[in-house]
């Protein structure tokens, strides 16, 4: 017969200090552990929904990102005779030739002067709207084409100095009006700054394009449009679907995010261990007489260990809902983060999915597993006519 | 010397728990060490920075070059020792993964500006004869074996199509705190080549490093620098070298912060685990502060034996992660060359590992020395047994 598992519930509860002070380490590290998951998670997220499936991103061949990425006019225009893109009910094709620059821009709240990021500039066309339905106007209104005017996504809008609406910036020589704020909900759009492409193209004496993006006809079309770009000798361009390049952008920033919270949790974790098997240590040693008592009823072996084990992963259990309590809190905060990669600042949310919770939980009970063993086997080990002496 | 031996003997009473909670804050002390250090070697770069050197670059942003006329102009401002200038070359040595910076120089000033990369004589000229050659850090050449030499090819990601270069140098740090991983070739092998596939992206430079003739000087030697080229097409921004690496951690300072937080995260883990493990042994012995009490002791008293038997698990503990933090660094250092070419364990970190074990062995002790003090004879006495 089993021991009740109230009974391991209620010595937890008779031993109410040491319980919290070992759950309370058991969930910080479950903390600890998810929120690197969740921002790694953010980060990822954040860009993959920048992309849409049916978009195709072209920029030259060898360049890892559209900041480093030149297409002349010439090889533009060739791209955009291609048959597979996509054209509106106006007759227009899909496509939109842009150009990406980076300025520097000072934060907000800070005075100091190095307190600057990097912040992306995209020269836009007309048809950049259509091909991004994740943007929204929220205030003011669109630039005019062929004007000094630029909009801002909400992101930037928050977390930099003088681009509310009506701020006005300089660069190239001129200065250009915030006309608007857009938002792209949770993309990458939202950490841009937008404006008329031949007006961006013209202020930084850029002669060329940064990137071609264009909307597939029928989105199974990718591989002939690829193999149609990259096999043409007058191109030296290289496509991939927008899913994908936003995708390998964020790779490598969330593969150091990932590695750092690994690393990180499982040194924290041998502490939480240590401090479960401390307590089960001395949960089992003031216990002698309750367990040859128990022994002496007839509860076999097997059940002791098992009760032992039930009351450690207990432990593990509430320190992992614990954890997972306050780590949901940090959805609402937003991170704001140069990505090494582009080299240019991204806003992403911290995010809780599923397997997140799952990993976290599963990690926690291990831990709980780990540091009752050994205990719970002393327990069961114990002879029955010297521990009911001890008692 | 009496309580002393008191104290030792409490905390080793119960060997298993004293040793468990002992490794716990070894590894405590370990990790807050670790994380220390890797935060001090994101900053490496701005601690071996000199506030005697000044980086030009373009006002717009880093990606924004400035014309090779400017060089000459620089040159006659007073104040202005030596001009250097070069380019991030962003190049990729046969895959991503093997990142490491490299820049194309005007090699003759720009090693004059750096006294710090130390290069024999005849590899200097060696290297500032050949046009295609490099020279690069010692830690980088021994990554990837090479020698004097050997020839290394890098594909462009800023400047299109391979490149290829000859070992002609390897320079050794002249301090603990000079970066060994860079890779450093002729300005000119780029140019010339540009000049011939894409003519308008010819004799621009990335940035201008300059070396003032004394430090205090610097200042107005940035603010003559922006004045002569304000309302041009390329305006500059001068700023000292320390200050122009600063801004680069500025922007990766959300992870930074992260990372510090953590680093407190784990002293207060391992708090929890040790004031458990001082709570059990006050609830094991509150008979013998019993007795104490019956015999004359006061709650003083009580309160050292407490805390002194908390501080010596908690010191222990900090010492054997002191210990090991040395090899760990040296081990986790070596994994990670490519993103910290500096990891060396600061005396500063060595201070606040033991300031955090004092911390943790105080808090530890607060609430069961309450707890001791509070509990009247009569109860503690009824509880032996």
């Amino acid at each position: 017969m089993a021991v009740p598992l109230s009974y391991s519930l209620r010595n937890l509860w008779q031993r109410r200090l040491t319980t919290i002070l070992t759950v309370s380490g058991m969930a910080l590290v479950v903390f600890v552990f998810a929120a690197i998951l969740m921002m790694a998670e953010g980060l990822q997220k954040t860009l993959v929904e920048t992309g849409s499936y049916d978009n195709v991103v072209v920029f030259r061949k060898g360049s890892t990102s559209e900041v480093m990425s030149s297409i002349e006019r010439k090889q533009a225009s060739i791209v955009e005779m291609l048959p597979q893109v996509a054209i509106d009910q106006n007759g227009r094709r899909l496509l939109s030739k842009e150009v990406v620059v980076l300025i520097s821009l000072q934060k907000k709240g800070d005075e100091k002067a190095s307190a600057h990021s990097n912040v992306v500039v995209r020269g836009v066309e007309e048809n950049s709207i259509p091909l991004r339905p994740q943007v929204k106007l929220v205030s003011g209104r669109l630039f005019r084409m062929g004007s000094s005017e630029i909009i801002v996504g909400n992101s930037i809008a928050k977390g930099f100095k003088g681009v509310g609406l009506q701020g006005a910036l300089n660069w190239g020589m001129r200065s250009w009006t915030v006309v608007g704020i857009f938002d792209a909900g949770n993309t990458g759009f939202s950490s841009e700054i937008w404006g008329d492409v031949d007006q961006v193209m013209q202020a930084f004496r850029r002669p060329v394009y940064s990137s071609v993006i264009f909307k597939l006809q029928n989105p199974a079309e990718f591989p002939a449009a690829k193999g149609a770009i990259e096999a043409d000798p007058r191109l030296t361009l290289e496509a991939k679907r927008e899913t994908r390049y936003y995708l390998d952008q964020s790779e490598m920033m969330a593969k150091f995010l990932r590695i750092l919270g690994l690393s990180l949790t499982i040194i924290f974790s041998i502490g939480a261990i240590i401090g479960a098997m401390i307590t089960m240590y001395s949960a089992v040693a003031n216990r002698i007489g309750e367990i040859g008592t128990m022994r002496a009823l007839g509860f076999r072996r097997r059940n002791i260990m098992l009760a032992f084990l039930a009351e450690s992963l207990l432990l593990g259990f509430i320190g992992g809902v614990m954890g997972l309590f306050f780590a949901s809190f940090m959805q609402f905060i937003t991170v704001s983060t140069v990505n090494f990669q582009t080299f240019s600042e991204l806003a992403f949310k911290f995010t809780l999915t599923g397997p997140i919770v799952l990993q976290a939980m599963s990690f926690s009970l291990i831990m709980g597993l780990i540091g009752g063993l050994l205990p719970a086997f002393r327990a069961s080990r114990m002879n029955i006519v010297e521990a009911l002496r001890a008692a | 010397m009496m309580i002393l031996k008191i104290l030792f003997r409490n905390a080793f009473h119960n060997k298993l728990r004293s040793g468990l909670t002992i490794l716990g804050i070894a590894v405590a002390i370990l990790a807050f060490g670790l994380l220390r250090t890797v935060i001090s070697s994101w900053y490496a770069g701005v601690e071996a920075a000199s506030t005697s050197r000044l980086v030009t670059r373009n006002a717009i942003s880093i990606i924004f070059t400035l014309p090779l006329s400017y060089n000459e102009k620089i040159r006659q401002i007073e104040g202005v020792k030596t001009v250097s200038y070069g380019n991030w070359f962003g190049g990729v040595y046969i895959d991503e993964k093997n990142f490491f910076p490299n820049f194309c120089v005007e090699p003759k000033t720009y090693l004059e500006i750096y006294p710090e990369f130390v290069l024999s004589p005849a590899e200097k000229k060696a290297f500032l004869a050949d046009r295609k050659g490099f020279v690069a850090g010692r830690k980088l050449a021994a990554k990837y074996g090479w020698k004097i030499g050997d020839g290394v090819t890098l594909k462009g990601t800023i400047y299109p199509g391979n490149w290829d270069f000859v070992l002609r140098g390897i320079y050794k740090g002249r301090d603990d705190t000079t970066d060994e991983t860079q890779f450093y070739f002729h300005w000119d092998y780029l140019n010339e080549t540009i000049k011939k596939a894409s003519p308008q992206r010819a004799d621009q430079v990335g940035f201008y490093m300059i070396a003032v003739t004394r430090p205090d000087l610097s200042a107005d030697v940035a603010l003559a620098v922006d004045k002569t080229f304000n309302n041009s097409l390329a305006e500059t921004l001068t700023e000292t070298e320390k200050a122009f690496n600063q801004g680069f951690i500025a922007m990766s300072g959300a992870i930074v912060t992260a990372i510090q937080m953590v680093s407190f995260v784990v002293i207060i883990i391992i708090m929890a685990v040790v004031a458990n493990t001082m709570a059990m042994t006050t609830r094991e012995r509150i008979g013998d502060y019993a007795i104490m009490k019956t015999m004359g002791f006061d709650g003083r008293d009580i309160t050292v034996l407490i805390f002194g038997e908390s501080l010596v698990i908690s010191l222990t503990g900090c010492l054997t992660g002191m210990l090991l933090t040395f090899p760990a660094a040296a081990a986790f250092g070596h994994a990670l060359e490519t993103f910290f070419p500096i990891f060396i364990v600061s005396t500063e970190t060595l201070y606040l590992d033991v300031l955090a074990a004092i911390l943790i062995g105080c808090l530890a002790a607060i609430i069961p020395t309450r707890q001791a003090i509070r509990i009247g004879i009569a109860d503690g006495l009824r509880r032996i047994g």
